[in-house]
């Protein structure tokens, strides 16, 4: 079972509390943009085996969205943080980094 | 104006704990960033300072807790809460801020006796026996939203939206069935 903690009411509790929101750190492509852009935007998708950026809401706590970072073959959670980044923090590849030291980083 | 009812009549079962609906209670949902001057002004006008994060205040019959980072959940009695709500409004009246009378959208519950605790364990994910007093934990009843507190010696207090409490009575009555301890 994977345990997370929200960082807006800082309660740590198991998934069933809380609802996914698919991979954290998407650019938007909209009006304007190209058709492989857009494409891209709506279907492409990393789904690593390994470390992972996802998007969660704590929708029945706080109801507020945060994103996580975690190895989705391990459900190992390395960091929890705001959900008003558009990159992982320094703080949070740091500690990714210090338990997958052979991870290839954020791209 | 037609009489105000609560959702479930003051519903009552006697398990291995006592199963209660609270009757008609005030509640308030104040959604405003938390540190605006006028909010912290007209809160101490009613005697209650800002919960710390999850915490709760109480002053004279008014619970305030902390419901998420900009929100606030106002407990008072059921006849006060129009007047509040009011009050509330015209001090927050020039800043970003939602004052919204819920009393009728919501139920409250209390679950008393000894072994409270087994009960709310049965059908919450939260780590109950880690809750201290004081602490709004707001989580999930088997299906439904619900946030519930340690209101006093042996009692915790449940809120949950009106619309499922009778359901919500229905899981607290079965999981106090005598028999059904789970220590």
């Amino acid at each position: 079972m994977l345990s997370l903690t929200c960082p807006c009411c800082g309660i740590t509790a198991e998934e069933t509390e809380f609802h996914p929101g698919g991979e954290a750190h998407l650019k938007r492509f909209g009006p304007g943009s190209s058709d492989d852009d857009f494409e891209g935007y709506l279907f492409g998708r990393k789904n690593p085996k390994g470390v992972h950026f996802e998007r969660w809401r704590h929708s029945h706590g706080c109801g507020k969205w945060f994103l996580v970072a975690r190895c989705t073959a391990t459900l190992e959670v390395f960091a929890s943080y705001s959900a008003q980044t558009t990159t992982p923090p320094v703080d949070v590849i740091k500690a990714i980094k210090a338990k997958r030291p052979d991870w290839e980083g954020y791209a | 104006m037609s009489n105000a009812v609560s959702a479930l009549n003051s519903e009552r079962h006697e398990g291995f704990v006592t199963v209660s609906e609270a009757g008609l209670v005030g509640m308030i949902t104040i959604r405003s960033d938390q540190a605006s001057k006028p909010l912290v002004k007209a809160l101490k006008d009613l005697g209650l300072s800002l919960p710390p994060k999850r915490g709760i205040t109480e002053a004279g019959g008014l619970v305030l807790a902390w419901m998420s980072p900009d929100e606030l959940l106002l407990i008072c009695p059921h006849d006060q809460a129009p007047a509040h709500t009011g009050a509330l409004e015209a001090a927050l009246a020039k800043t970003h801020a939602l004052v919204v009378n819920v009393s009728d959208a919501r139920a409250l519950m209390h679950v008393r006796g000894a072994r409270a605790d087994e009960v709310m364990m049965k059908l919450s994910p939260a780590d109950i026996q880690q809750l201290p007093a004081g602490e709004m934990r707001r989580t999930r009843f088997a299906q439904v939203p619900a946030a519930f507190w340690r209101s006093g010696r042996e009692e915790i207090s449940v809120i949950c939206f009106r619309s499922v409490a009778a359901y919500v009575m229905g899981l607290l009555e079965v999981s106090a069935r005598p028999g059904s301890e789970l220590f």
